[in-house]
């Protein structure tokens, strides 16, 4: 396990861990210690399991870095993330983005579940498909708003508790979204899906919109910016902004506001 | 004989707010207020009164308290004001006292004795607005095995299935008979059951003709021991059959349903003549041991082409659990227990205190006795007698029950106050009456309403409780009682329960 | 099958886990040693807290494979009280069976672990008129009852698997270290793997409790807590089953064999008892299937299985994952060429497998089945 050291002038090499054989906190005082000393982008190779990689990044100076994940990381990936930018070659595991406030984090490869839990901004791209309970009370508060952007589908629960932030699910493959429970107990925020849903497959208070112009000149932007980070795809720009788009939003801000007597 | 019994009740008017509009003097039927045109107030006689707070809930100035009358005796353990003055009312008249509604001694309410569990940290608790919560329960006999046979995956089903009820939360409406309560609120029952997907138990009274084909779906029908309004129509239009064999307010005798009580139109749907006595006789005269109530049994299955679930719908007293494990053998689809505290509109004093057990103890011990006999699974139970909140019914099901009756809490919501004088026919709200005058004051719509809602807020307390013991079926609590502990109860107690004491 | 007659009150403590749990399979019946899944499992480490870990291993004893294999612990706190037990739990086989070979199952000295029990193995089979009980069952069934009866009521000895050419292994420790106790990753070859590594609530772990629970040759390693224990327990006492091993796993590996053994009912069906889906979804289906689903839901309400699980059942020939219906718990699913993987989290897998040819994750309720190419042979 070497890492390779870096001149302080030198910005086109990047930093290199080994990560094999280390555990969760050895891996993640390691990029720490590279971040304090001035390196701004790292590579980490040979990962298999460690967690919470891009959580212990904070200084009050908001010191920012660039990692490149090699393997598949554990649960917690860019937990709490404050900035920074993540990228993995590989499929990631559950708990990705939770309760990012800021930075980037793309993924080559598919997400688990709990993707996006109580996001609070920043934008995370996955390529593949996610699991269960995916932007889970995601949250948005004036200029701050968090983008998430699936390339695949998601599971069940998708936008549970949503209050805020941007989800986008493209299914690339076009193989219909089969997820239920899509958005119950949400009270804002909005949710694209290319594509239709069933009123069958949304929470009760979910209201399913076709999308209008302004709801497409979001979708430009921001697919735009999924195709940039993912040029394996290939992707037809046009013809995926032209097929059928819905938006999943919130009836009202107080869904459950006649359920008590008092 | 002059009578030596203080009034129950004292009624206190505020005399300053009164404004003599005389609605009190409309609303009782007992005749308590009076209005005195040459004072120019209204008088009240508090002998007559029989604390159903009518008249000082719909005083337009609030002016009247109604309140139980303070004892003047001298403080006696044993001789209560109460066990003075019954003395004394039966040395006056020779007869046997009277009473409705339930048992209201303080024997131990075990429902507040029993604390529900929650989840943490190893088990998430569920939230049901956000995930779905199952209620939806099946009632009659499940088979022991099934034989299903899987080719090339077409599955096909061999074991012939009983007939089940589906209800979609697990309170029913207890039987009360068309006859004990007015047309209206027995038509509200009705309304409400069939709004809220569960059913209404017709009870010993029939259902009248007119109502069979829009409230046959929701009605479990009864066939008691006096055979009321019996015929193949009325057993086939309903969803289920139930023999009444006893019940928890007075097991053993039966039942009298005053002539007073008996108008046309309660004699047409009874079958009998009208102005006549309606009388229930102790047992069924054609069972006389466990093997008539099977032939009954099968003879009703019959008569509904083996469409419908049988139920039978016994007391809880001592021996019952043997009693009732022969009737699972005998062929029944579904148990009903009544428990001490199951109301009525009519029985002896002395039964309705002093016979019978308490509900949660009966659930309890007839759920592991037939647990222990390998037979839970041939019936299903439903738990009646003081079931008063959503916390009761949770706790009735995790001792043992699929789902519980409710006959008085559905009464208090149409307006009852558990005043307890059903059996004088003169019911103020409307509700235990035949007097038009009065069961007019039951508005069908509203207090179906009042009904639903009633259904409505337990079912989703129910929810909430479920989610919090991490449980999202109502079919993974039954029986389950690692989710109950007891608080203050005696070691026999907890045993007859089956359940922990809160620590252990 | 007898019933089982329980004290008034039970004060039994039913011992909350939660785990991490790994299978692998080769679907060709090509054997292979256990270090694979032990280095799988360590990955896994910081989802136990070392009080628990097991294996189960199909096709490890092909020289004894017509015979059961019981696997005994004798616990007791002294090296005489285990002996003890061995010695009435051995005059118990006596009489209802012939064994063929017994030893103590081997074990590396060098690894220590906490409080170990003395661990036995029996090869065996029914005797000839062993059975005087008068009752009319099969020779399956017959040797349930006899293990029911050993851990009921033969104090310290407990039978811990019970299948032919297939063994459990487990222990109170790390799940790799209870491998390399018994030396797994040396001694044995198989074709299926299941493993387990434990977190307890109880610290009072013992050697009974950690996974995977077995009844003749199914195995069950689970993740998560069955919050319906009490009615799950409460049915199969009916049917016999005694749920004496203080662990909610006990009653999915009896509900496993009640519906898999005895009922010959196909595991697509099974996983719809145990795991079944929500009305709201059956009441949508075309008739036949809804009928289908809402008489299993209304006869076996009592064996759904609630709360948050992941389980590996493993039987001979197959391995089957299984979530809950709302998946509260993870489950990863892999193959590259035969072999075939399930584990709770996707980078164990890498580790031992960096290239895979598919990957996903299954919705809640839905089976995840591997099978052996020759037992599909065999069906057909």
């Amino acid at each position: 396990m070497v890492i390779a050291a870096i001149a302080q002038s030198s910005i086109s090499a990047n930093a290199e861990i080994d990560a094999t054989d280390l555990m969760t906190k050895e891996l993640n005082d390691r990029l720490r210690g590279l971040m304090l000393s001035g390196v701004k982008r790292v590579n980490v190779r040979n990962v298999y399991g460690q967690r919470y990689i891009g959580t212990r990044l904070y200084t009050p100076e908001r010191l920012k870095m660039e990692i490149e994940v090699y393997g598949t990381p554990g649960n917690d990936l860019a937990a709490f993330l404050y900035g920074h930018k993540i990228t993995v070659h590989g499929n990631a595991q559950d708990g990705v983005g939770n309760t990012m406030d800021a930075g980037e984090v793309i993924v080559k490869g598919r997400a688990g579940d709990v993707l996006g839990f109580s996001m609070r901004g920043g934008e995370i791209y996955v390529r593949d498909g996610c699991g269960y309970r995916t932007a889970l009370h995601m949250k948005e508060y004036e200029g701050k708003r968090p983008v998430l952007m699936v390339g695949g589908r998601a599971q069940d629960f998708l936008g549970e508790y949503m209050a805020g932030g941007i989800v986008i699910v493209l299914d690339l493959e076009d193989q219909t979204h089969e997820a239920n429970f899509i958005g119950t107990g949400m009270h804002g925020g909005v949710i694209y899906l290319r594509g239709s849903v069933e009123q069958s497959q949304v929470g009760d208070q979910v209201e399913i919109s076709p999308a209008d112009d302004v709801d497409m000149a979001v979708l430009d932007q921001h697919v735009s910016r999924f195709e940039e980070r993912f040029p394996e795809l290939e992707m037809d720009r046009e013809e995926i902004l032209s097929s059928p788009f819905v938006r999943l939003t919130s009836k009202s801000k107080r869904p459950y506001s006649n359920l008590y007597a008092y | 004989m002059r009578s030596f019994v203080f009034p129950e009740f004292q009624i206190i008017r505020d005399e300053e707010k009164c404004g003599q509009c005389r609605a009190c003097e409309r609303q009782c039927a007992f005749g308590v207020h009076t209005y005195d045109p040459v004072a120019d107030r209204l008088v009240s006689d508090e002998s007559k009164c029989a604390g159903c707070q009518r008249c000082a809930i719909f005083c337009p100035k609030g002016a009247i308290v109604v309140r139980p009358s303070p004892s003047f005796y001298r403080p006696n353990a044993s001789w209560s004001r109460e066990k003075i003055e019954d003395l004394k009312r039966q040395a006056e008249t020779g007869g046997v006292l009277l009473s409705g509604c339930g048992c209201d001694k303080p024997f131990r309410i075990y429902w507040d004795h029993i604390v529900l569990n929650a989840s943490q940290v190893t088990n998430p608790s569920i939230d049901p607005l956000r995930e779905p919560m199952e209620l939806r329960t099946f009632l009659g006999a499940k088979p022991d095995l099934m034989d299903i046979s899987a080719e090339d995956g077409d599955v096909q089903i061999k074991t012939e299935l009983s007939p089940n009820l589906v209800v979609e939360t697990p309170i029913l409406f207890s039987a009360m008979s068309y006859g004990a309560i007015s047309y209206n609120a027995f038509r509200s029952l009705a309304t409400a059951a069939c709004k809220s997907k569960t059913y209404f138990n017709t009870g010993e009274g029939g259902l009248p003709r007119e109502m069979r084909d829009e409230f046959g779906k929701c009605a479990i029908v009864q066939v008691a021991s006096g055979r009321f309004g019996i015929d193949a129509e009325y057993l086939n239009c309903a969803q289920a059959v139930e023999i009444k064999v006893g019940q928890g307010a007075k097991p053993g005798i039966g039942g009298h349903l005053p002539g007073e009580k008996v108008s046309a139109s309660v004699a047409e749907t009874r079958m009998i003549p009208a102005g006549t006595d309606a009388i229930s006789p102790a047992p069924h005269h054609d069972i006389y041991s466990i093997e008539d109530l099977s032939m009954l049994i099968t003879a009703l299955k019959e008569a509904t082409n083996y469409e419908k679930p049988i139920s039978v719908k016994i007391a809880a007293v001592h021996n019952f659990a043997a009693i009732a494990t022969g009737i699972v053998h005998a062929g029944a689809d579904i148990i009903a227990i009544d428990g001490l505290r199951g109301g009525t509109g009519a029985a002896p004093k002395a039964i309705r205190d002093n016979v019978g057990i308490p509900t949660e103890l009966a659930i309890s011990s007839l759920d592991r006795r037939l647990r222990d006999e390998g037979i839970r699974n041939r019936c299903s139970i439903i738990a009646a007698g003081g079931i008063r909140c959503s916390a009761d019914v949770i706790k009735a099901i995790a001792l043992g029950a699929d789902a519980v009756y409710i006959g008085s809490a559905a009464l208090i919501a149409m307006g009852c106050t558990l005043c307890q004088k059903c059996y004088t026919g003169k019911c103020n709200w409307g509700i235990c009456t035949q007097d038009p005058r009065l069961s007019g004051r039951v508005n069908v719509e509203i207090a179906s309403q009042r009904l639903s809602n009633l259904i409505t807020a337990w079912s989703h307390e129910i929810r909430e409780m479920l989610g919090g013991m991490g449980i999202n079926a109502l079919e993974s609590l039954r029986g389950n009682r690692d989710h109950l502990r007891g608080v203050g109860l005696y070691e026999w107690e907890l045993d007859v329960l089956g359940i922990k004491g809160a620590g252990e | 099958m007898p019933r089982i007659r329980r004290s008034r009150r039970e004060l039994y403590n039913k011992e909350i886990c939660a785990c991490s749990i790994f299978g692998a399979m080769n679907r060709d019946g090509e054997r292979f040693s256990g270090a694979g899944v032990m280095k799988a499992i360590a990955n896994m480490r910081v989802r136990g807290n070392g009080l628990g870990g097991g294996f189960a291993a199909y096709g490890i004893y092909p020289q004894f494979k017509d015979y059961y294999a019981f696997h005994l612990m004798f616990t007791g706190k002294s090296p005489q009280a285990k002996l003890e037990a061995k010695m009435e739990l051995e005059d118990f086989l006596s009489s209802r069976f012939d064994v063929v070979s017994d030893e103590e199952i081997p074990h590396d000295e060098a690894v220590k672990l906490r409080d170990p029990p003395l661990v036995w193995r029996y090869f065996l089979l029914p005797k000839e008129g062993g059975d005087d009980s008068g009752l009319v069952r099969s020779e399956e069934d017959y040797i349930v009852d006899q293990i029911m009866a050993v851990n009921a009521r033969i104090e310290n000895a407990y039978v811990f698997s019970s299948g032919k050419n297939m063994g459990c292994f487990k222990g109170v420790g790390y799940p790799e270290e209870v491998g390399e106790y018994f030396m797994l990753d040396r001694m044995y070859r198989a074709h299926t793997w299941t493993v387990h590594g434990r977190f307890p609530t109880n610290t009072k772990a013992w050697w009974g409790g950690a996974h995977p629970f077995s009844l003749l040759d199914t195995t069950i390693v689970h993740n998560g807590e069955v919050s319906s224990y009490g009615t799950n327990r409460w049915y199969l006492e009916m049917y016999g089953y005694a749920c004496t091993l203080q662990t909610d796993t006990e009653v999915i590996a009896y509900a496993a064999d009640l519906l898999m053994r005895r009922q010959k009912l196909p595991i697509e069906i099974v996983a719809k008892i145990l795991a079944p889906p929500i009305w709201n979804a059956i009441d949508r289906l075309p008739e036949k299937e809804r009928k289908l689903l809402t008489t299993l839901r209304m006869v076996y309400g009592p064996l759904l299985m609630n709360g948050p699980f992941a389980v590996i059942i493993g039987t001979t020939g197959r391995m089957i994952g299984l979530t809950d219906r709302i998946r509260l718990r993870p489950i990863t699913a892999a193959t590259r060429g035969e072999m075939f993987y399930i584990s709770s989290e996707e980078a164990s897998i890498r580790l031992i497998s960096h290239q895979l040819d598919r990957v996903w994750t299954p919705d809640g309720g839905e089976p995840v089945v591997a099978e052996l190419n020759s037992m599909r042979k065999v069906l057909l």
